[in-house]
C-alpha cells in the first residue's frame, strides 16, 4: 500500500469534525482502553512504537513523556515531580510550507482531543492547553466546539469515564508570532509574556509551564496516539521504515498538478508522490523543493528518490522537518525565493539574540541587492560568511533555520546568483511562475 | 473610551480558565480588540489593572505580536500571503493589484474604514495557494481578479462566505471574540475539508489503498469471514 490514510481516513465525511461523526468511526474508543492501563505502560507503549515528533525535530514522543519526573517515593513529592504536570499541544503551525495540522484540526479536532486526554493521563497532567495560532479562526471554533462536546460526553473534566482522572483542556489562541512555534517561546507566550525562547537547560520536561514538568508535543504527534493505543506497536511499525515508523501527513504544494495532503508510511519518496498525484504542472520540470518547510535545506530534482524519513532526508543533507513538500518548477527564480524566506526570518526574529536579529537583517540587505542586479560576486561569499556566524550561534533554531535556504540555494544554484550579478538583474519573468499564467485568468 | 463592564466581567472569566492569571493576557488583548477594534490605551490599562501589571508590561507584550493593532483599522482586515510559495504562485501580483485598487499600502486602511490591507506570512494553507485571509478566514486559490472582487464585495457590505469557514464572513471585532475564547456558535458551519485536503484520501480510494487493518479487526474478520481477512483500517469488522 502506497497511501495509508489513518488520520485522514474520515476526512471525506461531511461531519468528520463533529463528536457524532468521530464516534461513529470508532473515535473515543482508545481513551477508555488507555484509562485501563497504567500510565507508565502507556508511556512504554508510545516509546516502543517509536513515534517520533511530527513537528519537525523528530524527537521520540514516548521518550519526552518519560522525562517527566514522577512521584515514586514520598520524598519526590517535595521536588519537581510533586508539582503539577502539564501537557501543551503546539498547534502554532507557521513554518513556511507547512499546512498539515490546520486541515487536520479543521476536519477532525476530536482525534486531537482524544490524544490530549490519553497523553495527559500518561504523564499525570490534569491541565492541558492547545496553543493554536490565532490566524485561523475557523480552526479555533472547531477546537473550542470539540473540547466543549468532549466535556459534555465525559471524555474531559472531572473523573473521566469513572477513572478518577481529572482533566481540564483550554484552547488558547496565539497572536501572530512564528517564534511561538519554538517550544520554550511558546511557553513564555502562554504565560503571558513576549514569545522569546528560554535558555536550556533546564528543559521543559522539568521546568516548563510555570516552571513545572511539561510535555510540549506537535498536533500530529498527539493525534497519532489514539491509533497507536488501538493498533499497538506491531501494527504501527508495519508502516514506515526501521527507524522512522508509522504513517504521516505529507503536504504537497507549489507547481504541482494536485497539491494537497497525502498520508503515507514514512519513507515514501517525492518521486512516488509526484507520480501518484500527476506530477508537476504541464510542460514544466521540478527545479527545487523543501522536504519540510523553509528551515530545511533545499533539495533538487537529483533528490527525487530520497526516502522521506528522518534518516533518509538527513543523509541527503537536509531534514525531514514538517514534511512540507513545496515544489518549485523551472520558472522560479531561486534568488527571489530565498530573499523572501530571509525577509520572513528577519521579520519573525524575536530580537533576543544578536546573530539572528542582526544577521537576518543584513542577509536581507545583501539578497535584495543581488536580486535587483546591483550585487557583486563577493556578496555570495558574504552571505555564506553571515550564515556561518548565525548557524550554531543563535539562541534557538530560528537562526539556524534562516541559514538553510541561503546555504543550500548557493550550493545548488551558485550560477543563478552569478547570473543576477553579470546580467544586472533577474532573468526570470515572475508572471510565468504564477498559477494564473497558464490558466489565462485576468490580471 | 473606557471599556464596558461586560468586557471587564469577561476578562475575569478568561483569567479563571488558567492556573495562573497572567496566562490570560493574550486572549484578554483579543477581547479588547473585539470591543474597540484595536488595542487602545484604555484596553491596556484594563489588562494591567486586572492582572496587577504595569501598563508598560502589558504594552511590551501587545507590541510583540502582529495580530494586535495599535490603531483602529478596517472592519474587514485583508491579509495577502506573500511568503515565498504564495508570492511565487501569485500572491505578489494579488497584493500589487489590491494596493492599486484600494489606493492603500501595507498596514493602511481605506478612508471609509471598511478595508485594511496587510501582507501576511505563511498561513498554513500552501496547498490552496495563493491564499488571501479576510478577518482570519480562508479565501483559497485566489487570483488578482478574484481578490479584487472579494474586497469590492467587502466594501459593499456583502462579502462572500469564506472557502473553508462559516456561511457568513464575520467582522474583525466578531472574530476577535472567538480568539478570546468565546464561542460564536458557528463551528458546525462550512465544509469539513477543502478539495486539496482530500486529494490524498481520494487518490487512496481510487487506488484501493488503505492502512493495514487493526489487529482486533483482523481477528474479528478472520472469525467471521475466513476467506476474506483483509479489512481496511477503521472499517467495521
Amino acid at each position: 500500500m502506497v497511501l495509508t490514510p489513518v488520520l485522514s481516513r474520515t476526512w471525506g465525511d461531511a461531519d468528520s469534525f463533529t463528536l457524532d461523526g468521530y464516534t461513529r468511526e470508532g473515535g473515543y474508543s482508545a481513551l477508555p482502553r488507555a484509562l485501563q492501563m497504567e500510565p507508565d505502560a502507556l508511556i512504554q507503549l508510545v516509546k516502543d512504537a517509536n513515534l517520533r515528533g511530527r513537528g519537525g525535530a523528530g524527537f521520540p514522543t514516548g521518550l519526552k513523556w518519560g522525562f517527566i519526573p514522577q512521584v515514586k517515593s514520598p520524598e519526590d513529592a517535595h521536588g519537581q515531580a510533586g508539582k503539577p504536570h502539564y501537557l501543551v499541544v503546539n498547534a502554532d503551525e507557521s513554518e513556511p510550507g507547512t499546512c498539515k495540522d490546520i486541515p487536520l484540526m479543521l476536519a477532525n479536532p476530536h482525534v486531537l482531543v482524544e490524544g490530549v486526554a490519553i497523553a495527559s493521563y500518561a504523564i499525570r497532567a490534569s491541565f492541558a492547553v492547545i496553543y493554536v495560532r490565532g490566524e485561523v479562526v475557523h480552526v479555533i471554533r472547531r477546537l473550542q466546539q470539540a473540547v466543549a462536546d468532549a466535556y459534555a460526553a465525559g471524555h474531559l473534566g472531572k473523573d473521566v469515564h469513572g477513572s478518577g482522572f481529572d482533566l481540564d483542556v483550554v484552547v488558547h489562541a496565539g497572536s501572530g508570532a512564528y517564534i511561538c512555534g519554538e517550544e520554550t517561546a511558546l511557553l513564555d507566550s502562554l504565560e503571558g509574556y513576549r514569545g522569546q525562547p528560554r535558555l536550556r537547560p533546564p528543559f521543559p520536561a522539568t521546568h516548563g509551564l510555570y516552571a513545572s514538568p511539561t510535555v510540549v508535543n506537535n498536533v500530529e504527534s498527539i493525534a497519532s496516539v489514539p491509533a497507536i493505543v488501538l493498533g499497538g506497536v506491531d501494527w504501527f511499525g508495519s508502516m514506515g521504515t526501521e527507524k522512522s515508523k508509522g504513517f504521516t501527513l505529507y503536504s504537497l504544494s507549489g507547481h504541482v498538478k494536485r497539491p494537497g495532503q497525502y498520508e503515507a508510511p514514512l519513507g515514501i519518496t517525492l518521486r512516488q508522490l509526484l507520480e501518484l498525484s500527476g506530477g508537476m504542472r504541464e510542460g514544466r520540470t521540478l527545479k527545487f523543493w523543501t522536504p519540510g518547510g523553509s528551515s530545511t535545506p533545499l533539495l533538487t530534482a537529483e533528490h527525487l528518490d530520497v526516502p522521506l524519513d528522518y534518516e533518509g532526508v538527513s543523509a541527503a543533507g537536509s531534514m525531514l522537518g514538517t514534511k512540507a513538500l513545496q515544489c518549485f518548477d523551472d520558472t522560479t527564480c531561486v534568488v527571489r525565493a530565498v530573499l523572501r524566506w530571509t525577509e520572513f526570518y528577519a521579520h519573525e526574529s524575536c530580537g533576543k539574540c544578536t546573530p539572528c536579529r542582526e544577521g537576518t537583517f543584513w542577509m536581507v540587505q545583501v539578497l535584495q541587492r543581488l536580486e535587483a542586479g546591483t550585487g557583486t560576486e563577493g556578496d555570495i561569499a558574504t552571505l555564506l560568511d553571515m550564515c556561518d556566524n548565525i548557524f550554531g550561534r543563535s539562541f534557538c533554531a530560528l537562526g539556524d533555520g534562516a541559514t538553510s535556504p541561503v546555504v543550500s540555494a548557493v550550493q545548488y544554484f551558485r550560477e543563478e546568483f552569478l547570473q543576477h550579478v553579470t546580467g544586472g538583474g533577474c532573468p526570470f519573468d515572475p508572471h510565468a511562475s504564477t498559477v494564473f499564467a497558464t490558466a489565462g485568468a485576468a490580471r | 473610551m473606557p471599556l464596558s463592564e461586560k468586557t471587564r466581567a469577561e476578562v475575569r472569566e478568561i483569567i479563571a480558565r488558567y492556573p495562573k492569571p497572567r496566562s490570560a493576557l493574550l486572549p484578554m488583548l483579543h477581547l479588547v480588540q473585539s470591543e474597540e477594534g484595536y488595542v487602545s490605551s484604555d484596553g491596556i490599562a484594563l489588562c494591567a489593572e486586572e492582572l496587577g501589571l504595569t501598563k508598560a508590561e502589558v504594552g511590551a507584550v501587545a507590541t510583540f505580536y502582529t495580530m494586535y493593532r495599535r490603531r483602529p483599522a478596517g472592519e474587514y482586515h485583508v491579509g495577502v500571503c506573500t511568503n515565498t510559495l504564495c508570492a511565487v504562485l501569485g500572491g505578489d501580483a494579488i497584493l500589487e493589484t489590491l494596493k492599486e485598487h484600494l489606493g492603500i499600502g501595507h498596514n493602511e486602511t481605506t478612508e471609509d474604514g471598511r478595508i485594511s490591507l496587510e501582507h501576511i506570512e505563511c498561513n498554513a494553507a500552501c496547498d490552496y495557494a495563493p491564499v488571501v485571509m479576510v478577518n482570519w478566514e480562508f479565501y483559497d486559490d485566489q487570483t488578482p481578479s478574484s481578490a479584487r472582487e472579494l474586497v469590492d464585495a467587502c466594501r459593499a457590505g456583502t462579502p462572500p462566505a469564506p472557502t473553508r469557514g462559516p456561511s457568513r464572513l464575520c467582522t474583525f471585532k466578531e472574530v476577535s471574540r472567538v480568539l478570546a475564547g468565546f464561542s460564536d456558535g458557528l463551528a458546525n458551519e462550512g465544509v469539513q475539508a477543502g478539495p486539496a485536503t482530500l486529494a490524498g484520501l481520494e487518490l487512496a480510494r481510487e487506488r484501493g489503498d488503505s492502512a493495514p487493518p487493526l489487529p482486533q479487526q483482523q481477528k474479528q474478520a478472520e472469525q467471521e469471514q475466513p476467506q476474506d481477512g483483509q479489512l481496511a483500517f477503521g472499517q467495521e469488522g
